[in-house]
C-alpha cells in the first residue's frame, strides 16, 4: 500500500488526525487519547494489519513530549509512524502491550528514561536502571551532580 | 614481532633466560640464584587471564587471542572463565555504575598474586564518547587498583601485547606495585 492510500484507509478511521508531511514514511499525528483504539483497528484491520511495532521511544522537545511508534506490516510491507505529543508534567498514554507484545519491555524502558506513565501496563517498573535510581537520565533537563559536568 | 620499547617502562629489564645457573650434573641439576626470581620467572610467564570483556575493546582481545597475533606465545594461553583460575584481569571495555560491583567482586575473586590491565579509553578514564553521562565509571581504578594502562579505542591487538609483555617485565622485577609506581 501506498503512503496516498494508507492515508485514505487511515482518515477513514480516524477522521481527527493529522499528517505530517516529508518524510520517507507516512507520519500520524494524534492526541494520547486517541491512540489506543486506533491502534487497535491499525492492528486488526484487514487492509492495514500492522502487526508489527519495530520501534516504540519517546522524544523530548523541552516543551512536551512525544510518544513515537514505528509500525510495519509483514503483510504488505508497509511502514507507519505514529506520532502522540504529551503533556511534560504529566505525561499519560495507554499502552499497547496486550496488542504487540514488544511494547511491554520499550515501554518500561521510556517509562524509567522520559517518566511517562503507561495506563494499564502489567507490569510498570524500571528495567535497566536500578531500583533506587532518581531522575529520568533521557529527558533534557535531567542534571546528575554527582556524574555528569555542565558545559 | 612487536619491538619492545622497554623505556617507557620504570622497570630495569631484567635477564629473559632462566634466571638462574644450570650446572650439568649426571642425571641433570640446576643451581638457583634466587628462589624468588624463578618463581617470578614462572609467574610471568603463565599468567592465565579472566575471561572479561564489556564492549568493543573485547572484539581487538579476542583477535590478540587469535591466530594471528595469539598472545599464547607469550604465556596468556589459558583464558580462565572464573575468576578463581585467573589472575591477570584485561578490564576490555566500558565499566558502568552497574557493572563495577561485579568487577569488584570478580577482582576480589580472584588469588593472588593478581594482577589488572586496563584497556583503551573507558577502562582508563570512561571513554571518549559516553565520558559526560550519568552511568559510567570514569575509569575502571575507581574500582580496583590497575598495573597497567593501554590507550587506544580500541587499542591495537599489538598494544594489548606490549602491555602483556610490560606486565610480565613488571612482575619480573619483582617490585611490588607501589615501588614501581614510585620509580624507586
Amino acid at each position: 500500500m501506498t503512503n496516498e492510500e494508507l492515508k485514505t484507509n487511515i482518515t477513514a478511521l480516524l477522521p481527527s488526525a493529522t499528517f505530517e508531511e516529508g518524510g520517507e514514511w507516512l507520519t500520524v499525528l494524534m492526541d494520547p487519547k486517541e491512540w489506543k483504539p486506533f491502534a487497535q483497528q491499525i492492528r486488526f484491520d484487514d487492509a492495514l494489519q500492522c502487526n508489527y511495532l519495530f520501534c516504540l521511544t519517546c522524544i523530548d522537545w523541552k516543551t512536551h513530549l512525544t510518544m513515537v511508534y514505528h509500525l510495519s506490516s509483514t503483510a504488505f510491507r508497509h511502514n507507519l509512524v505514529v506520532k502522540a505529543k504529551m503533556d511534560r508534567s504529566i505525561p499519560v498514554i495507554e499502552t499497547v502491550c496486550d496488542i504487540w507484545r514488544t511494547a511491554e519491555f520499550h515501554e518500561r524502558e521510556v517509562f524509567e528514561l522520559f517518566g511517562v506513565t503507561f495506563l494499564n501496563h502489567p507490569d510498570l517498573r524500571k528495567l535497566i536502571l536500578t531500583d533506587d535510581f532518581e531522575g529520568f537520565p533521557l529527558r533534557k533537563d535531567f542534571e546528575d551532580t554527582v556524574n555528569m559536568i555542565r558545559l | 614481532m612487536v619491538t619492545r620499547q622497554l623505556e617507557q617502562v620504570k622497570v630495569q629489564p631484567k635477564e629473559e633466560t632462566f634466571p638462574g645457573q644450570i650446572h650439568e650434573t649426571p642425571g641433570g641439576g640446576i643451581v638457583l640464584s634466587k628462589l624468588e626470581d624463578v618463581i617470578n620467572w614462572a609467574r610471568s610467564n603463565s599468567l592465565w587471564p579472566l575471561t572479561f570483556a564489556t564492549s568493543c575493546c573485547g572484539i581487538e582481545m579476542m583477535s590478540v587471542a587469535g591466530a594471528k597475533y595469539d598472545f599464547s606465545r607469550f604465556g596468556f594461553e589459558v583464558a580462565r572463565a572464573t575468576p578463581r583460575q585467573a589472575d591477570v584481569i584485561i578490564i576490555a571495555g566500558t565499566i558502568v555504575n552497574k557493572m563495577a560491583p561485579v568487577l569488584k567482586r570478580l577482582y576480589d575473586q580472584m588469588a593472588d598474586p593478581k594482577y589488572v590491565i586496563a584497556m583503551g579509553a573507558c577502562a582508563i578514564s570512561g571513554g571518549p564518547f559516553f565520558y559526560n553521562t550519568y552511568s559510567v565509571v570514569k575509569g575502571a581504578d575507581h574500582v580496583i587498583p590497575v598495573d597497567v594502562y593501554i590507550a587506544g579505542c580500541p587499542p591495537r591487538p599489538e598494544a594489548l601485547l606490549n602491555a602483556l609483555i610490560t606486565l610480565q617485565e613488571k612482575i619480573k622485577s619483582g617490585k611490588t606495585r607501589e615501588q614501581i609506581k614510585s620509580g624507586v
